[in-house]
């Protein structure tokens, strides 16, 4: 985790470094190698705890180009195959390293429509960066080419120059396709099936769009703005989004064929109910899912005080339950939200955490306190039903499970009470049950999770599921991913019907 | 945009609203609720129960009580203006059989939420009494509604100001008394006269049903901000409810984690209402300069 924040250069020295690697004719590896892996340059951690605005502040042009000259340009480019949407990663690389962003940008977007959004939140050690030909010669995975920033150094420069280049749009087919979410799969697949010159509307539940990227991923990690400009994007593309519109309850799901003349519908519609632990008390005051915990902050506002009309609980020593991202979103969301002392309880150590590795360490930055290999056993409570602590037990780490992690063996003995006023509980999502229970066609497994194929379609015809709803709780880019293959799928079915 | 066709006032704190909601509309069924944001920035998402409907004009009647900064705010709102955000049906339509004889039982505002369900309950054949009770007679509503569709109506207030002065549960107990008891009870208002009813109903073994109104925001399944405890396990009021057997639910849990946020709403509701004095002194004091 070190090598974040390794090698520091100044911009002088910075600057200096470019000038001179870009006046050589011909690059070796091993120049290539020396230079250091460029750092991020954050918000002071003091600073953030006390503001919504994002933490990290991207690359500046030199600190680019200087990193995209890191890479090898091996042949082999693992790289490619570590993305969930196979981005041509060396080849956008090698343009930022001549400064040309427009190039870059267009290589992104042949296959990747939301690079603002996949820059930021990606777990980029776990798929891009893990195999990284740089990063294993110099056997750090931290030291790999650092793709996930540049990504977003592009998608950000881009921007900045107000040169949003719209994808062209093929003549109207007369069909019409129906996107039931508009979260990461749902905007995908929007974008893909309107390129087709298909017509497309959007229906969200929400009274805004970006499903998981506006309700739970805050402010401080990936701004709304960026958000809200993919879907205007959308529109200007001639998507149209209906909001307010739960399909299987304010209009059933086959209603869109048979009395709307839809020809095809992508259900995105996301994870659905909160996972608890079943262990007493969880139903006091002061028990919080993330999901609701982080939906009031971020869509709700409440941060906002003075103008927001949904109250936040007013917390000062919270526990956040869970290791993964939205376990750091709740803790370090609590922290900003005033709370004198967050803990992260978690069963397992830091090497286990399923977050992303540099959320892990700016919650480390700004004082979010880590009780790893411990977890409740009872949430304690009072005559009031408020929340006052929990009763723990330890635990060490014994053979690795199923999922190659060193399972978590609770220590006999070891139960012990901690105070606590607030409890939020980020360990994941069931699925929602509402589409399946109002439309029995829609085949499910025992988990909930709309069964699909290959392609992404599932047991009716003329209907395709990705994301959550299919994956249970994973990524942004993995639910991207999946909108792909469906969007194909859809506009072959299409093309043929 | 939900555009507000018609506004009534039913009392000081009740507000009776006609909202365009065609789809909606078309949807619902006894027992189901809406989500409401008058704003979609700042407001606050409230569940509203659905008092009637009207799919051909595309209307939906809601009728709330001001309790809170949200509730106030709506109250605000004029025939014209338009609500930004209204969401549904939400969570499940009441099971609705030729059960025989039902008992529905209304608090204060769970008159409007029972009247779609008397209406269905008589539809499908049953005999229908309806126990409606209020603080005092201004507060209590629907009773013209309830009037056409049960075979049986009683009116209590707490104050004796509007028929029997008692607690709706002593009608309830009196007719569970009658042989044969009542087959369904569907008690619906405060949380407090639910809980009654409830421990009115369980020593007659009368089913009784209790539709609850927790604190919500998104109303799909995804906050579960909503969760009740019943029978021992945890559900969510919008995806498992909102009705539930009202013998199984743990009634002091839910009323204290309907007070998550009471302090703040009490704030809220005495800051309009001071809010609402100084308005008032302000216009008198106006109109007497103007010499009105």
């Amino acid at each position: 985790m070190n090598s974040y924040y390794e090698n520091k250069l100044t911009t002088n020295e910075e600057k200096a470094l470019l000038d001179e690697l870009l006046a050589k004719e011909n690059l070796t590896p091993k120049d290539r190698m020396a230079i250091p892996v460029q750092e991020m340059p954050v918000q002071d951690p003091d600073a953030r705890i006390h503001t919504m605005s994002e933490v990290a502040l991207g690359y500046t042009k030199t600190q680019a180009q200087l990193e995209a000259l890191r890479c090898l340009q091996c042949k082999t480019a693992p790289c490619i195959k570590g993305c969930p949407v196979n981005i041509n990663i060396p080849a956008f690389i090698a343009k930022i390293a001549h400064d040309d962003i427009q190039g870059a940008a267009a290589i992104i977007r042949e296959t990747n429509l939301l690079p603002a959004i996949c820059g930021r939140v990606c777990p980029q050690e776990k798929q891009c960066q893990e195999p990284c030909t740089l990063g294993k010669s110099l056997k750090d995975v931290g030291k790999a080419v650092q793709i996930g920033r540049l990504e977003r150094y592009v998608a950000d420069r881009e921007r900045a120059q107000g040169i949003i280049a719209l994808p062209d749009i093929a003549p109207p087919t007369g069909k019409k396709v129906a996107i039931v979410g508009s979260g990461p799969a749902g905007l995908t697949v929007a974008a893909d099936v309107r390129r087709n010159g298909h017509e497309v509307v959007v229906f969200e539940a929400f009274q805004k769009g970006g499903g998981v990227m506006v309700y739970g991923i805050p402010e401080f990690r990936l701004p709304k703005a960026i958000v809200q400009e993919e879907i205007s994007k959308l529109e200007k593309m001639g998507v149209r989004f209906e909001y307010n519109t739960l399909i299987g309850k304010t209009r059933p799901l086959m209603a869109l064929f048979d009395e709307d003349g839809f020809d095809a519908v992508f259900l995105g519609v996301g994870a659905g109910l909160p996972k608890f632990m079943n262990i007493p008390g969880e139903n006091l005051v002061g028990v919080f899912s993330a999901n609701e915990y982080l939906t009031r902050a971020n869509l709700m506002r409440a941060w906002d005080t003075g103008r927001a009309a949904t109250p936040l609980f007013p917390s000062k020593r919270v526990a956040v339950l869970g290791g993964g991202n939205v376990a750091m979103d709740a803790a370090r969301m609590a922290k900003r939200l005033g709370a004198e002392e967050v803990h992260v309880v978690y069963r397992r150590t830091r090497d286990e955490m399923p977050a992303r590795a540099e959320e892990v360490a700016h919650a480390f930055e700004e004082g979010i306190l880590f009780d790893f290999l411990s977890n409740p056993i009872e949430i304690l409570g009072n005559e009031a039903g408020m929340v006052t602590g929990l009763r723990l037990l330890r635990y060490s780490l014994g053979e690795p499970d199923a999922s190659g992690r060193r399972s978590p063996v609770p220590i006999p003995g070891s139960e012990h009470d901690e105070i606590f006023d607030t409890v939020i509980v980020a360990l994941g999502n069931e699925s929602n049950p509402l589409l399946a229970r109002t439309t029995p066609e829609l085949a499910v497994d025992k988990h909930g999770h709309i069964i699909v194929d290959e392609e992404q379609r599932t047991s009716i015809e003329g209907v395709w599921a990705g994301g959550d709803i299919v994956l249970g709780a994973a990524t942004v880019i993995l639910a991207m991913g999946e909108g792909r293959r469906a969007a194909a799928s859809i506009n072959r079915f299409l093309a043929e019907h | 945009m939900n555009k507000i066709i018609a506004k009534e006032r039913l009392s000081e704190e009740v507000y009776k609203i006609v909202v365009h909601a065609p789809w909606i509309a078309k949807e619902r069924k006894a027992g189901q609720f809406v989500i409401v944001q008058r704003d979609i920035d700042y407001g606050e998402r409230i569940p509203l129960t659905i008092a009637d409907a009207d799919a051909q004009a595309g209307t939906i009647t809601l009728i709330f009580q001001t309790v809170g900064e949200s509730t106030h705010r709506l109250a605000e709102l004029e025939k014209g203006d338009s609500i930004q955000a209204v969401l549904g049906p939400l969570g499940n339509p009441t099971h609705i059989e030729q059960f025989g004889w039902v008992v529905g039982v209304g608090g204060g505002i769970g008159a409007a939420p029972l009247y779609p369900i008397a209406q269905a309950m008589k539809q499908a054949g049953n005999r229908l009494t309806i126990i409606l009770g209020a603080r005092t007679k201004e507060l209590l509503i629907m009773e013209e509604e309830m009037r056409a569709v049960a075979d049986e109506l009683i009116l209590v207030t707490d104050d004796g100001s509007y028929g029997t002065k008692a607690l709706v549960t002593e009608p309830l107990k009196t007719l569970c008394e009658r042989s044969p008891a009542p087959d369904l009870v569907v008690a619906i208002g405060p949380p407090i006269m639910m809980k009654f009813c409830a421990a009115t109903t369980k020593p007659f073994n009368v089913p009784t049903l209790a539709s609850l109104n927790t604190i919500m925001i998104d109303g799909t399944g995804m906050c579960g901000g909503c969760r009740v405890t019943v029978g021992g396990n945890t559900k969510f009021v919008c995806v498992d409810g909102p009705e539930f057997d009202a013998h199984q639910v743990d009634w002091d849990n839910m009323l204290k984690r309907l007070s998550t946020y009471k302090n703040l709403e009490a704030q809220h509701h005495a800051l309009y209402h001071e809010e609402a004095c100084k308005l008032n002194a302000a216009i008198q004091e106006a109109e007497k300069h103007a010499g009105l």
